[in-house]
């Protein structure tokens, strides 16, 4: 298909702007750009054309099941958009008085209140753009912590192998070393391993419970009191939340701090590059360092304070602020017993797929799962030649997205499903019916699956040759 | 199965290692480049840096994931494949024939296995 800039026309023009009413204004000739920029001069009519050729070569939640594991690609309610949508929302600026934008000051103090009593925190700000901003600003609140007391030497965070890449790149970023530590045999965290490895100088623990695995820790109080002892702290990524959430809290699961992605658990679509929401919640002896502008009510006023000690902002104003109008939305809409039925229907729905599965399939950890299980395609790829990425492609000809593929590491060929609780089971005995099809033509005819997709827009790219050579920018001919 | 010279020595972690004249030539075996699949990117210490046996001195990226490389020696290194950071398919293509780094100044070596045993290794892992 022809690109925008393919598309463009000079002279062509898709907005009408309003006349200037103050004067023109040229800036000093040393800010004035060298050369004219490209910008594609495309009609509307064109410009929609461009963007709904885009949409039909993808596959979202409305075009069908979207079972990728750890991204929780559940459907979204169309009320949460609808309340984001209010113009008393979208048509503030960040700098207005505060009198003016009480309703919005109120959203930020109501999410805070819930989120913090939905993950057993005390505060939490909203300023992280999305989950691994969170878990840098979670870990800049930790050595906040450690430099407060001036325990210079805790320079470690420790991390599980079956962790989120994000994890050990998040606490490099904010200056820690990472320690590596094995699973044991069950997929949890080997708890002489944690022993050997915590001392003077750990900072702290990092762990999503449930794990990549989708295994729930049964040790977990275990593990956050033999990383207590040692003086550190225990960061709880709320990647997985959405398997537990109102029915067990981080906080008491003796977490000091966690970051939560209210794109995934609380409803606003995502995948497609944003914008997310990475809040930040933590005990009650932490709050001093959390970054500025925390919302605080006086006599019926909502107003911004600065903590004592604050780290200082991590972003811009107050953080992506229609992501949170979703979150609050989306939680008063389920309330107090919606929110555990959510995610009790999210287990509830992984463990009837995997067990409809695991007689043909190899699942990894054999046991019951909580929101999303792993298969490992090891043996069927030995028997068959087909991978764990031919039955995911394949899986697209029948309007499935594929689930996540090799991860986590720890399982040799994994394919890794999420089915979330907003699918009914009628579509996921449609989906059991597909991968147990897909699985029989492995063995009929593997040379087919290697090549799937059939039947989509776009046949198997060149993924090799896309990472290999990758085409980054477009070249213009002057 | 792998072929996997008898001239060569192996780690557990898949590499493998040759020595001449006090110099330990550093690759990744044919189990290693099979599961990790089409290598797009290697990232290699520079010449001068130490390496430890047992710990990484450097990753390889596969369209799967990105995985540490292990040295199989304590030392120095001497010389870096540059060929392979431009065209990283030559590991898939030919694992023995393409070398990663080369290490002089060897102190110490990891417990280094001959191909029987490596077999025996990749055996027991698949």
């Amino acid at each position: 298909m022809k690109l925008l800039f393919e598309r463009s026309v000079q002279g062509r023009r898709s907005d009408i702007l309003p006349e200037i009413t103050t004067g023109n204004y040229r800036p000093d000739e040393k800010y004035l750009r060298q050369r004219k920029m490209h910008l594609p001069e495309i009609s509307e009519v064109d410009l929609g054309r461009h963007y709904t050729q885009l949409m039909k070569q993808t596959h979202g939640v409305n075009d069908g099941f979207y079972p990728l594991g750890s991204c929780t690609m559940k459907y979204n309610p169309r009320i949460d958009e609808e309340t984001a949508s209010l113009p008393s929302f979208t048509q503030i600026h960040p700098l207005q008085p505060l009198s003016t934008v009480q309703g919005c000051m109120e959203v930020l103090h109501k999410a805070e209140k819930l989120l913090c009593e939905i993950t057993g925190m005390d505060a939490m700000t909203f300023e992280p753009a999305a989950g691994a901003h969170g878990e840098y600003t979670g870990l800049l609140l930790i050595r906040k912590y450690h430099q407060d007391r001036n325990d210079s030497e805790r320079i470690n965070i420790i991390v599980p192998d079956s962790a989120h890449g994000t994890n050990p790149a998040s606490a490099a970023m904010a200056g820690f070393k990472v320690v590596n530590i094995p699973s044991n045999g069950k997929g949890g965290v080997d708890l002489d391993a944690l022993r050997n490895a915590v001392g003077k100088d750990t900072a702290g623990l990092m762990l999503t419970n449930p794990n990549t695995l989708g295994l729930f820790d049964p040790n977990i109080l275990e593990i956050t009191k033999i990383v207590h002892e040692a003086g550190g702290l225990c960061y709880y990524d709320g990647a997985n939340l959405n398997a537990v959430m109102g029915r067990v809290r981080p906080g008491d699961m003796g977490f000091d701090c966690v970051h939560l992605n209210l794109h995934k658990t609380f409803a606003t679509p995502h995948g497609g590059g944003g914008p997310g929401s990475g809040p930040v919640g933590c005990k009650d002896f932490l709050r001093k360092y959390l970054p500025c502008h925390m919302v605080e009510e006086r006599d019926e006023f909502y107003y911004f304070t600065d903590p004592e000690k604050s780290m200082g902002q991590v972003r811009s104003f107050y953080g992506n602020f229609l992501v949170v109008v979703k979150a609050l939305t989306y939680i008063l809409t389920l309330g107090k017993k919606g929110i555990p039925e959510a995610s009790g229907k999210a287990v509830l729905n992984a463990n009837y797929m995997m067990h409809r599965l695991k007689d043909h399939y190899h699942v990894a950890y054999d046991q019951i799962c909580m929101h999303e299980f792993v298969l490992s395609l090891e043996n069927l790829k030995k028997e068959t030649g087909v991978s764990a990425m031919d039955i995911a492609k394949g899986s697209l000809d029948y309007g499935i997205h594929p689930p996540t593929m090799y991860f986590p590491l720890i399982v040799h060929e994994a394919l890794m499903f999420e089915p979330a609780e907003t699918e009914s089971r009628e579509t996921i005995d449609e989906a059991v019916k597909i991968y147990l099809d897909l699985f029989e033509k492995a063995y009929s005819d593997p040379e087919y699956l290697h090549n799937a997709p059939h039947h989509c827009p776009i046949g198997r790219p060149d993924d090799v040759k896309a990472a290999r050579e990758p085409v980054l920018k477009y070249e213009f001919n002057d | 199965m792998f072929k996997n010279p008898e001239e060569l020595q192996y780690t557990k972690t898949h590499e493998w290692v040759k020595e001449e004249d006090g110099i330990y030539t550093v690759g990744l075996t044919d189990y290693a480049q099979d599961s990790l699949g089409d290598i797009v990117f290697v990232n290699l210490p520079q010449v001068g840096d130490t390496v430890a046996a047992g710990e990484s001195f450097g990753d390889v990226e596969s369209v799967k994931a990105v995985s540490d490389v292990f040295s199989p020696v304590s030392g120095v290194v001497a010389e870096i494949n540059e060929e392979i950071l431009d065209n990283p398919a030559l590991v898939n293509e030919d694992c023995y024939g393409t070398w990663l780094i080369k290490v002089n100044e060897v102190t110490g070596t990891e417990e280094l296995l001959d191909a029987k045993a490596y077999e025996e290794v990749c055996a027991n892992e698949a």
